[in-house]
C-alpha cells in the first residue's frame, strides 16, 4: 500500500478545501470498500480526509413527510431507523440485504452511492481495465463476464455498480445533497452516476472533491407499499447478480403509480421509466408486469455469459409487482 | 486469497500518527504507520491474537472485534481513524480465568473444530445479540415494524458475515440460540 498523509476535517468547507487543493487526496469514510482497494493497489491516495466525525449522522423526519439521512450514517442504522422501516420498507430492505451484520456497522450512505464496481478485472492491477487505467482495454468485455452490464455499456467498460441502496434510491427520487468548491447543491439521484461511454473512469457526475452530505427522500406515502428483491449466489452476503425496487400504488385493480428500478445491470442503478410507464393507468396482472419488463429491456445487449439476466430481471420483476399487489388487496 | 501488492516502506513521520484509543478497557497509546489495520495493530503491536487474520479483505469476519459496542471487521479499520474510541477483542469478554456466556455455550455445543474463525464468531454473535436487544431488523425479517424474533433463520442471516471452513455452523446456530434464551 502507498503511504499516507491523514487528516481529520473540522467542518466540511475544510475538507472540502483540502480536496480541491490536494489532487491525490480522497475522503475516507466507513473505510469497507476503500481500505480494501487501497491494499489491492486499485486506489492509491496519498492523504485520507477522515469525514466520518463531520456532524452528518442525522436522519431527520421533514415536515412535508420526506426524511433527511446525513450522508455518515451507518447502513446498520439507517435500516433500524423507525421512519425507514415504515414508510420506505424499499429502503430498509435493500440495506439490509447488502454485505454483512459487520459491515453495515461501519458502511455509510454516501459512501455506499460513492463505492467502485466489483468487476473482478477492475479489482486485478494485473488486468487491463479502463476504468482502473483510462486506455488499457476491458478485459471483461471478452472475458469471464457473468456478472456484469447487460444495458447500456460501452466498448471501453462493461461494468456494473454494486449498490443495493443506491437502487432503493433511485425507485425513490432521492435527492443527494452535495458540497462542492463553490458550495452546496441539490443532484437527483438519477442524474448522479454516469453510463461508461467514452470514460469509464469518471463514474459520477460530481467534480472531483465534491462531499455529498446527505440524501433527501421526498413523501412518497405510496412507498409503504414497496419491496427489495435480490438475488445472488448465496442465501446471504453476496452481491446481487439481479435485484428490484419497486413502489407499487393500486387504485382498485389499476396502477395508480409505480416506481421500479433495477439492479446489477448497469453502471448505474436502473430506474425502469419504460417498465412504470407500461404499467401505469391499466389493470394489473403478471402479464402485464411481464410485457413491462420485456419493454425495458428491449435494449438490452447481453454479453456472453450474462444473458440469463434478462429473463431473471423479468422474473423478479413479475414476483416482486405480483406479491406487492397481492398485499394491497388483502 | 489474493495477496497486495509488496509494501512500500516508509520513515517519513508525514506519514504516522499518535493515536490513543481503549482496548479492553485499557488505554493504549502508540505511534503507527497510517497504513496499519486495526487487525494488525491488535495482534503485531498489542500482543492479542485473539481477532484472527482469514483474509484480511473483509469476506470471512474472523477478524471481528468490538467497536464502540458494535461488531465491526477489523480488518477493513485503519487504527489511525481511532482516536478516542473504545475496541472490545474477545480477550476483553470476561476475566482471564472465566468464560461469557457465549464462550460457555460455544464449549458445551462443540461450536468448533479448528477454532480459527471461533473469536470472530463470538464476538460477531456478541453485537448481534445486542442488535436484536434493541430490535433491529434483518433480511429475513417478515415484518419490519415489529419487534424481531431470533428464530434459526435469523440467527443464520444476522451470522452470515463470519464463515467457518469447518462447517460448524448448525452448533454456532445451537449456541448462540442457547445464549440468547437463558440470558
Ligand atoms: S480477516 Fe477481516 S473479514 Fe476476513
Ligand atoms: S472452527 Fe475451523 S474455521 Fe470455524
Amino acid at each position: 500500500m502507498r503511504p499516507f498523509r491523514y487528516h481529520r476535517p473540522a467542518d466540511v468547507a475544510e475538507a472540502v478545501a483540502v480536496l480541491a487543493a490536494e489532487p491525490e487526496a480522497a475522503y475516507l469514510a466507513g473505510g469497507t470498500n476503500l481500505v480494501d482497494l487501497m491494499k489491492l493497489g486499485v486506489q492509491r491516495p496519498d492523504l485520507l480526509v477522515d469525514v466520518t466525525r463531520l456532524p452528518l449522522d442525522a436522519v431527520e423526519e421533514l415536515p412535508d413527510g420526506g426524511l433527511r439521512i446525513g450522508a455518515t450514517v451507518r447502513n446498520s442504522d439507517l435500516a433500524a431507523h423507525p421512519a425507514v422501516r415504515r414508510d420506505y420498507p424499499v429502503l430498509a430492505r435493500a440495506l439490509l440485504d447488502a454485505a454483512s451484520g459487520q459491515l453495515r456497522n461501519l458502511a455509510t450512505t454516501g459512501g455506499n452511492l460513492l463505492q467502485r464496481t466489483r468487476c473482478v478485472y477492475f479489482q486485478d492491477t494485473g488486468k487491463a481495465c479502463n476504468k482502473r487505467e483510462p486506455g488499457t482495454g476491458c478485459a471483461a468485455r471478452h472475458g469471464q463476464n457473468r456478472d456484469l452490464a447487460v444495458l447500456d455499456w460501452s466498448d471501453l467498460c462493461v461494468a456494473t455498480h454494486p449498490s443495493d441502496l443506491a437502487v432503493a434510491l433511485a425507485a425513490l427520487d432521492a435527492v443527494v445533497e452535495v458540497h462542492e468548491p463553490d458550495g452546496p447543491r441539490d443532484v437527483p439521484l438519477a442524474a448522479l452516476h454516469r453510463s461508461p461511454g467514452e470514460h469509464p473512469e469518471r463514474e459520477t457526475t460530481l467534480e472531483r472533491g465534491t462531499l455529498i452530505t446527505a440524501v433527501r427522500l421526498p413523501a412518497l406515502p405510496a412507498a409503504r407499499h414497496s419491496t427489495y428483491r435480490k438475488v445472488r449466489d448465496r442465501a446471504s452476503f453476496a452481491f446481487a447478480v439481479g435485484s428490484v425496487a419497486a413502489v407499487l400504488d393500486l387504485d382498485g385493480d389499476v396502477v395508480r403509480d409505480v416506481r421500479l428500478a433495477y439492479g446489477a445491470v448497469a453502471h448505474r442503478p436502473w430506474r425502469a421509466y419504460r417498465a412504470e410507464e407500461e404499467l401505469r393507468g391499466r389493470p394489473f396482472s403478471p402479464e402485464l408486469a411481464a410485457r413491462a419488463a420485456d419493454a425495458e429491456l428491449a435494449e438490452a445487449r447481453p454479453l456472453r455469459h450474462n444473458g440469463f439476466k434478462l429473463p431473471l430481471t423479468r422474473a423478479i420483476t413479475v414476483r416482486t409487482l405480483t406479491e406487492l399487489a397481492e398485499g394491497a388487496r388483502s | 486469497m489474493q495477496g497486495g501488492p509488496e509494501q512500500e516502506t516508509t520513515t517519513d513521520e508525514r506519514h504516522s500518527s499518535r493515536v490513543a484509543f481503549e482496548v479492553n478497557d485499557a488505554r493504549r497509546e502508540l505511534t503507527l504507520d497510517n497504513r496499519t489495520t486495526l487487525l494488525d495493530t491488535l495482534r503485531e503491536r498489542l500482543g492479542l491474537i485473539g481477532a484472527k487474520k482469514g483474509c484480511d479483505h473483509g469476506q470471512c469476519g474472523s477478524c471481528t472485534v468490538l467497536l464502540d459496542g458494535r461488531r465491526v471487521k477489523s480488518c477493513l479499520i485503519l487504527a489511525v481513524t481511532l482516536d478516542g474510541r473504545s475496541v472490545v477483542t474477545v480477550e476483553g469478554l470476561a476475566g482471564p480465568d472465566e468464560l461469557s456466556p457465549l464462550q460457555a455455550a460455544f464449549v458445551a455445543h462443540d461450536a468448533f473444530q479448528c477454532g480459527y474463525c471461533t473469536p470472530g464468531q463470538i464476538c460477531s454473535a456478541r453485537g448481534m445479540l445486542d442488535e436484536v436487544a434493541r430490535g433491529w431488523p434483518s433480511a429475513v425479517t417478515g415484518d419490519l415494524t415489529a419487534p424481531a424474533e431470533l428464530t434459526d433463520a435469523e440467527i443464520r442471516e444476522r451470522m452470515a458475515g463470519n464463515l467457518c471452513r469447518c462447517a460448524a455452523y448448525p452448533h454456532i446456530v445451537a449456541a448462540v440460540r442457547e445464549t440468547a434464551t437463558t440470558r
